[in-house]
């Protein structure tokens, strides 16, 4: 697989959060990725995406989300950035459960984190918040050790 | 997404046809409630066969319904959900909290009797 580089900044409304999911279902099946790999990719990609839409921008639709994609040999990582409110305590709201809304279910980071290999949230107050995942890509199997 | 309502007595069973993600969450929100609370309806019957997308938006607008029908004494039920969905929803737990049905019949059938 050939590196490739993706970048994407959108509108922080709604309508555009499948517009990323059909985007990283594309690389994904480019890259050859399981179906369930290709599931788990989409929601991860949502959940970032919604966060930095819902509580990064606070659903005010004037703002721009975003979306970076980075293909290599070996990993796929994909950084999405917003200029929003940021969060006040990281640790807390990664926490399972841990929603500001109650009609939701305080799982976004929880899909991030069991569907990606890695995540890093970077959030300053007033600044913004940059949530970075990847995902390891398996090599041709020449020797994987 | 498609929303396909069907109302018998005080039961709602809503077919849902797409992607339940933030945005088309407050559409299906909506749907609920507006029958909730103008006909009455206690019971809802959520057919998912044809949803192919589900992420914590979608989830959190199944369990505040929930939330919603459970003081008020009614009941969500959930049908037909797709093997993908499902891994989903088992992941967040869902299913501990809201019983799920092989089909409508079955659901219907549940709490109709005795």
């Amino acid at each position: 697989m050939k590196t490739n580089h993706l970048n994407l900044t959108f509108s922080s409304i709604a309508e555009n959060v499948s517009i990323t999911r059909v985007l990283i279902a594309s690389v994904g099946a480019q890259l050859d990725l399981a179906l369930n790999d290709i599931e788990e990719l989409k929601v991860a990609v949502s959940e970032a995406v919604s966060n930095a839409i819902i509580h990064g921008y606070q659903s005010n639709p004037n703002h721009i989300v975003y979306f970076d994609l980075d293909i290599a040999d070996d990993s796929l990582k994909i950084v999405v950035k917003d200029d929003g409110c940021g969060i006040t305590n990281i640790e807390q709201a990664m926490q399972p459960a841990y929603s500001t809304d109650p009609e939701r279910m305080g799982l976004g980071f929880v899909f991030m984190q069991s569907f990606m290999d890695d995540l890093q949230v970077e959030s300053t107050l007033e600044v913004g918040t940059t949530v970075t995942m990847i995902k390891h890509l398996k090599q041709i199997p020449i020797s994987s050790h | 997404m498609n929303l396909e309502k069907s109302i018998e007595r005080l039961t709602l069973l809503l077919r849902l046809d797409g992607e339940l993600d933030m945005h088309t969450a407050s559409k299906v929100r909506q749907a609920i409630d507006v029958e909730i609370e103008k006909r009455g309806i206690r019971t809802v019957i959520l057919n998912l066969q044809d949803v192919r997308f589900v992420d914590s938006s979608g989830l959190g607008v199944i369990i505040g319904r929930y939330k919603k029908l459970l003081p008020l004494g009614g009941n969500l039920k959930i049908t037909n959900v797709p093997p993908h969905i499902y891994k989903i929803m088992e992941l967040s737990g869902l299913p501990k909290i809201i019983k799920f049905y092989v089909d409508e019949a079955q659901a219907y059938e549940e709490g109709r009797g005795a």
